[in-house]
């Protein structure tokens, strides 16, 4: 019973990294009806831009690590914006109204792209960081396992609710949201009502990488580590997590990424660690054929 | 400020003047500035104490914030805002002759690849790389059926080569079943194996089939990576048959090939023999391609790639029309990886990883969705290119990359986009449609 707490810990940290990766892909697909392949690996440019920030910050003598995490975090998700933006311009944009496949074929040579060029300008070795934040409680014990909630797993979910209650009431509230979501229903219809659809598509990518960049710290910040190619099983796992809540729904894709999050440490805790990657694949093929919608999606009616 | 922009849109189509291309130069710059300056200004490294160091890069950064500036700085001058477009017609100077020049192409390729052996038989390297790029060529064809004929995007592609490779490895280790039964088994095992992920899946729309086969793929390099007692993990598995000149093996001595032929023994043989035995498959999965193409169900391809819901309105059963084209698809992949197998000698999870359907993807698109010759054309220029820039590998990937997205924005139906639609109605009038 301890371990299976203890399980149900580490899913939902797992999982609120996820969710705030698949936000980023169910906005998207909202709005304009595209896989945006390369999502995954601008999350992984925002853990890189985080590790190198906070090494920069450490060289130059900034010990405070509160301080320090807080300029870390404000970097990295204004420079991961930015490349949200610059994704989007460049390799999107001019294929609006191309032909069907163009925009996920020109996504996946820009996540070649991320890649490689991370790859080519920090190296391919797996970078790591001391953890920062250490310390945390013991829930409860037996005599064989003590169920412990570190600070960091504290942390993480923390902040991904924060994100989570203020990027909704964003949607919800906001002109900007308003015009999302009017995008979302119908994109030439509210280009006609006079939204400017190229700025809604631009912010939102922008916010989407920005939660990516957020998401790219708490996994350097739980795990310690990044390297170039966790940007590729990131992205397809927090994908199928916006798939399982429902594309195009915000909670939904927060429910995704916990479930997903759960299965795959559930996974690893009782089956095999070895195959885990697998068990998430499987879910995305499953819910695909049986569950097309998602747990909170709408059913998606096929026009002519 | 925004409505002068809009009304002169029409009038913008050249030149910006100097001041506003200076503007939109600097802010291009503070923009590459933003994106480089942790990424390439400053470079983290283990330092003495195996905790990570930063090192500054500044020149480095300085250049390529200069390169950009320069290069936006340019464009704004000589085409302002606009999108630059090439538009998808070939140079005046081809246009005229493509026909003619297509018509020459592709018998002049073939005829070449079929010297190529005679050519340059003292050199190995040559041939080698030879057998690489029709290999390439092979998958190329076989993915074309799914992507460019059918218009399914199948980013797992390299599960089917991997069926292939390990059928063959696993039969011939196991059972010393020879190479040439084999070969057949391999594509059926392939194709079986496509029709088991097309039948559930191909309901799906474009792009969610295409991550379920991104999906598939991992999932089949995964179980070859972890099933260690049955593939033999990480390590692969080594020592795979190689295949023998209709029951003459290319062995020095008694009953070998070149004692049987009175040849005296050389290497080099068998590496021809292996170079004739992937140009005649890849010559047949053309030939298969361009005779299905006639058959109604490779004309239901086209259409399906067209407009699936028209084809479904006139009583296409598309499913299966789907299931036929991922089926021809994996079973060519499957026979390209048993060839691969008996090539190689030796097979490892690490060379089906999901980096090798994208290549074999970007040579799809490249060569223009659905063009035989223009495959055949984007295979040798990408294989045969990186390998006359060798001291450039670690670009390789990122000029992939780059092509790939460069050739969606400007030329969507490939750079030798020559292929001429299979059924024609009547002549069209006018210029030539773009692509919907």
């Amino acid at each position: 019973m301890e371990y299976f707490f203890q399980q149900l810990i580490n899913g939902v940290t797992l999982g609120s990294i996820y969710g705030l990766i698949a936000i980023g892909y169910t906005m998207v697909y909202g709005i304009i009806g595209m896989i945006n392949f390369a999502h995954g690996d601008v999350f992984m440019v925002g853990g890189f831009i985080a590790l190198i920030c906070f090494l920069a910050l450490m060289a130059m003598g900034l010990t405070a690590i509160p301080l320090a995490l807080f300029i870390v975090l404000l970097v990295a998700m204004g420079l991961t914006a930015l490349y949200g933006w610059t994704v989007e311009r460049f390799a999107y944009r001019p294929l609006r109204g191309s032909f069907r496949l163009a925009p996920l074929i020109s996504a996946i040579g820009m996540s070649i792209i991320l890649q490689n060029y991370v790859q080519i300008a920090q190296g391919a070795r797996v970078k790591s960081l001391p953890p920062l934040i250490e310390g945390g409680h013991t829930l409860f014990e037996s005599e064989t396992f003590s169920v412990q909630l570190s600070n960091v797993q504290i942390v993480v979910v923390l902040t991904t609710l924060v994100l989570m209650v203020a990027f909704s009431l964003v949607v919800a509230k906001t002109r900007l949201g308003r015009d999302m979501r009017a995008c979302e229903q119908d994109l030439k219809m509210a280009s006609l009502l006079g939204v400017d659809i190229d700025r809604t598509i631009s912010l939102t990518f922008v916010i989407g990488a920005a939660l990516a960049s957020v998401a790219g710290i708490m996994y350097l910040l739980y795990y310690g580590v990044v390297d170039f190619f966790i940007g590729f099983v990131a992205g397809v796992k927090a994908f199928t997590a916006a798939v399982l809540g429902g594309i195009g729904s915000l909670p939904g894709a927060m429910l995704g990424g916990l479930l997903i999050g759960l299965i795959e440490t559930m996974w690893s805790a009782y089956f095999s660690i070895e195959y885990k990657d697998v068990a998430a694949f499987s879910i995305l093929i499953v819910v695909l054929i049986f569950l097309p919608t998602g747990i909170l999606g709408r059913p998606e009616v096929e026009k002519v | 400020m925004r409505r002068t922009k809009a009304v002169s849109t029409k009038a913008a189509t050249t030149a910006l003047p100097f001041a506003a291309a200076l503007k939109d130069a600097a802010l291009a710059a503070l923009v590459a500035f933003g994106l480089f300056f942790f990424m390439i200004g400053l470079y983290t490294d283990q330092g003495p104490t195996g905790a990570l160091v930063v090192t500054t890069r500044f020149e480095s950064l300085t250049i390529l914030v200069g390169v950009v500036f320069v290069g936006s700085f340019a464009r704004a001058l000589l085409f302002g805002r606009e999108p630059i477009r090439f538009g998808s017609k070939l140079p005046a100077w081809i246009g005229g002759r493509a026909a003619t020049i297509g018509r020459f192409a592709g018998p002049a390729l073939l005829g070449f690849a079929l010297l190529v052996p005679v050519l340059f038989y003292d050199n190995r390297y040559l041939l080698d790389l030879g057998i690489l790029v029709l290999t390439y060529v092979m998958l190329g064809w076989g993915l074309n059926i799914v992507v460019g004929l059918a218009g399914l995007l199948d980013l797992g592609y390299v599960a089917f080569y991997a069926v292939g490779a390990y059928s063959y490895a696993l039969l011939a280790t196991h059972f010393g079943l020879s190479f040439w039964i084999c070969l057949p088994l391999a594509g059926i095992l392939a194709a079986f194996w496509g029709v088991m992920l097309g039948f559930p899946v191909l309901r799906l729309r474009g792009d969610y089939l295409a991550i379920v086969t991104l999906a598939f793929g991992e999932i089949i390099r995964l179980v070859l990576l972890n099933w260690q007692s049955f593939t033999g993990g990480p390590n692969g598995i080594s020592s795979i048959p190689r295949p023998s000149f209709f029951g003459l093996p290319f062995i020095d001595g008694e009953g070998g090939f070149a004692e049987t032929l009175g040849l005296e023994f050389s290497p080099t043989h068998r590496v021809v023999f292996l170079f004739y035995v992937i140009l005649a498959l890849a010559l047949l999965t053309n030939w298969v391609t361009l005779r299905l193409r006639r058959l109604p169900v490779g004309r239901a391809w086209e259409a399906m790639r067209e407009d699936e819901i028209a084809c479904r309105s006139l009583g296409i059963n598309t499913t299966n029309t789907k299931l036929t084209a991922f089926a021809m698809g994996a079973m060519f992949g499957g026979v390209a990886g048993a060839f691969f197998a008996t090539r190689q000698g030796f097979i490892s999870p690490e060379s089906f990883a999901f980096g090798e359907s994208a290549l074999v993807l970007a040579i799809v698109v490249l060569g223009g969705m659905g063009s035989q010759l223009g495959v055949a054309v984007a295979a040798l220029a990408m294989l045969g290119g990186f390998e006359l820039f060798r001291e450039f590998e670690q670009y390789r990937m990122l000029v992939f990359g780059f092509a790939m997205v460069a050739i969606m924005i400007w030329r969507p139906r490939g750079l030798v986009s020559t292929r001429e639609p299979s059924l024609h109605l009547a002549d069209r009038k006018g210029p030539a449609k773009e692509p919907a």
